[in-house]
């Protein structure tokens, strides 16, 4: 990528920003991002991240893309994962073990039914989305 | 088979006790009976962190939030929401009734915290430049290099009130403005990542989570001071940090937003990494530069300030990585939107780490005046096991406690000062009945002693007499002279130490003192310990009565201190126990008693 200039960075900006609001409308991709901090990977996100891979290839999903993020703040559920689904409300699971992420991949993303005691909630409403 | 509500009933430890269960069974009870089973899914979820207003249920798509919702809503839910589709006004969370003194229209949502800082932080991808840039990344560089001048940031600075979150709490815009004034070629600018407070990570957070928000800030400092070089001070612990660091400084070279002619203008300037070794000391800032400049992590006197004399004799802008994290926000929000969230003196938000006996141990980011009772019930779920609440200790070793009955005293610098504690880095650590206060003073002691550079003799002489006063009263061999010493010689470190270790190494001793005078009494007077923290002062014996013989403890014991025939009650030998409190943890019939 060659040096940006003002004009440049200001297209990219918005390129990239229709490409995060996608995220949220109806025909948005499907999502899994796993909170990678050091809280998440002492808790086991790696492994979490490895079972979604796996169970999302044995099921023959290839249209999911599994992501990473920072710590979230929910430190006493990690791992956590956020799951966007086209028609489902996003949502975000914590206490994530391998045997809790391959039933996120078949009940919440094949069966559309949220897994149950594992659904947390963001710590605080998002400050760069409101204006 | 599609569902078209989700019902969720919040199942943490504090709403599950005030019947969340019965919420949720009447609630499936209910869609059964309206005939709307199938398209409704009810799921039981985790803490949603506002368990005062608990138990809490929210059905999506809509976001409805009820709150104190009883089993028997559990009908007019279903009926109302579900089947008519008209939310219940009676249960829905009242934004106007809790609508903080400081007005924030910004709080729309429900809960207490305000993510300012940590606004990227499990949001983007932190290894991904263009998922920053997406989220106005690099936006307030723009902004300082083409549509302000130098002085209007420190101005912008001045009216947000941004004061420094390292711990001392001095105003940013003036360390800016003292290195801005000053002739020089040679300027530095310094990012303190040492987070050196035991219990502490919202600086590796931050940086694990947002890496780009400190390297625009620090960019932004250089174009307003007139600096070229950059450096990150961060503890080689720190390994992931690091790592995300070394990449977003890669992408942003890469993009032109750090190096040469950032964005095509006359500005130059390149962020390097320095590994720190993990001494405690090198966080203050004057031991921090000294080892940057290769030399040992010790303090020097102050005058002269790193704003004027600082790397290498240049001046240096050094400011802790949660003060770089509000500064892009600050640019491009303004300044009175900043000075809007919190108190009258302490401006903004501020990052906790709030860890020990609390059911939801985690990050928490809550606008200054934020009442300690709120992050603990609310945010952090309340205490574990249902336990007493003792003390929360903010400040870490430089810091004090602060008692339940100072619970809502809103948290900013003036008033966690006045308490005898100090805002800190952020620290948050809760205690409850089972912590014992001299035990704790001793611990924080223990830290500062061991991690004292040693070149004052305030802090190397007067640290080992504390720490050999306290011990001794951990024995139960302390006398009530003691008591005093320990307020002498604090208060001598106070005055005489010469960097911030040594200055507050006595506060814990002094807080706790303090507020539990009577704890220290009782290991002095009665050789008492009541929370039977301190080993020499209890006896582990085990109750006949109680005891069934199963054995569990003589296995767990790791001295072999406890014997007896299966099925009959053991006996733990005093000569060889050790105090580590295994067997009682492990006995399930209460048949081990401590005292
Ligand atoms: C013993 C000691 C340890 C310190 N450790 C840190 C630290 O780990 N991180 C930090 O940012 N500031 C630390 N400080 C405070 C720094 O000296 C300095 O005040 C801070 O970097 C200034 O940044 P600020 O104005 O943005 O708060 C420490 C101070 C003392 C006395």
């Amino acid at each position: 990528m060659a040096k940006l200039s003002l004009e440049e960075l200001r297209k990219l900006r918005d390129e990239k920003r229709y490409e995060l609001d996608k995220r949220e409308t109806e025909n948005k991709d499907t999502e899994i991002i796993v909170g990678m901090g050091t809280c998440g990977i002492a808790a086991g996100a790696k492994e979490a991240m490895q079972a979604f891979i796996e169970e999302l290839n044995d099921q023959g999903l290839s249209n999911v893309a599994v992501k990473q993020t920072g710590c979230m703040g929910l430190c006493y559920s990690e791992p956590t994962v956020e799951v966007h689904l086209p028609g489902m409300p996003d949502i975000i699971y914590g206490d994530v073990d391998p045997e809790t992420a391959k039933k996120i991949v078949r009940k919440h993303i094949m069966g559309k039914t949220l897994v149950n005691d594992h659904i947390y909630d963001r710590p605080a409403a998002d400050i760069v989305k409101k204006d | 088979m599609e569902f078209n509500h989700y019902i969720l009933v919040c199942g943490g430890t504090g709403c599950e006790s005030s019947k969340a269960d019965d919420i949720y069974r009447n609630l499936l009870k209910e869609c059964e009976a309206q005939g709307v089973k199938d398209s409704v899914q009810v799921v039981k979820t985790g803490c949603f962190g506002f368990c005062e207003q608990g138990p809490i249920v929210k059905i999506l798509p809509e976001e409805s939030f009820y709150v104190q919702v009883k089993p028997d809503d559990a009908r007019e839910l279903i009926a109302e929401h579900i089947v008519k589709g008209r939310q219940v006004e009676r249960l829905l969370y009242d934004q106007e009734k809790t609508r903080r003194l400081t007005g924030i229209e910004d709080i729309q949502f429900y809960q207490k915290q305000l993510r300012v800082v940590l606004r990227n932080c499990g949001v983007i991808n932190p290894e991904n430049i263009d998922e920053y840039i997406a989220r106005e990344g690099y936006a307030a560089l723009e902004k300082a290099i083409f549509e302000m001048t130098p002085d209007e940031v420190v101005e912008e600075l001045k009216t947000s009130g941004l004061r420094g979150r390292g711990g001392a709490g001095f105003p940013t815009w003036m360390k800016w403005k003292f290195t801005k004034q000053v002739q020089e070629e040679e300027k530095y600018i310094v990012c303190n990542a040492d987070e050196g407070d035991p219990g502490a990570y919202m600086d590796r957070s931050t940086l694990e989570g947002d890496p780009h928000n400190v390297l625009e800030a620090m960019a932004i400092a250089g174009h307003t001071v007139g600096a070229k070089q950059g450096y990150i001070y961060i503890r080689a612990e720190y390994p992931l940090a690091i790592n995300r660091l070394n990449k977003a400084i890669e992408q942003a070279l890469d993009y032109g937003l750090l190096g040469e002619n950032i964005l095509g203008s006359d500005f130059s300037f390149n962020i390097e990494l320095r590994l720190g070794a993990g001494a405690f000391v090198c966080g203050e800032e004057t031991a921090l530069l000294a080892s940057v400049e290769g030399e040992r992590g010790m303090p020097r006197p102050r005058p002269p300030f790193p704003a004027v004399k600082g790397l290498w004799n240049k001046p240096t802008v050094i400011n802790n990585v949660e003060t770089w994290a509000n500064i892009p926000v600050i640019l491009l929000r303004g300044a009175n939107w900043f000075s809007n969230i919190g108190t009258d003196k302490s401006k903004g938000t501020k990052v906790f780490a709030l860890t020990g006996k609390i059911n939801n141990s985690g990050l928490v980011e809550v606008p200054m005046g934020t009442p300690l009772r709120d992050i603990i019930n609310d945010i952090g779920g309340g205490i574990k096991d249902g336990k007493a609440f003792k003390a929360v200790q903010t400040g870490g070793p430089s810091g004090g406690v602060i008692t339940s009955e100072f619970l809502d005293t809103p948290i900013d610098y003036e008033h966690l000062q006045e308490l005898g504690s100090i805002m800190g880095s952020g620290g948050m650590i809760v205690m409850d009945e089972d912590d014992c206060m001299v035990d704790v003073a001793k611990f924080y002691l223990g830290f500062t002693v061991d991690e004292s550079c040693g070149k004052c003799a305030p802090c190397r002489v007067g640290g080992r007499k504390l720490l050999n006063i306290l011990e001794r009263i951990s024995k139960g061999q302390g006398s009530r002279q003691d008591l005093q010493k320990l307020k002498d010689i604090g208060e001598a470190m106070k005055r005489a130490a010469l960097c911030g270790l040594g200055q507050t190494a006595p506060n814990p001793i002094l807080s706790t003192m303090k507020y539990f005078e009577d704890e220290y009494l009782e290991h002095i007077d009665e050789q008492y310990c009541r929370a039977g923290k301190c080993k020499e002062l209890v006896t582990y014996t085990i109750n006949p009565e109680n005891c069934i013989g199963c054995g569990i403890c003589a296995r767990r014991c790791p001295v072999n201190a406890i014997s007896g025939e299966k099925r009959q009650p053991h006996e733990i030998d005093q000569a060889l126990c050790i105090k580590c409190g295994e067997c009682y943890n492990a006995c399930k019939f209460d048949a081990v008693i401590v005292k």
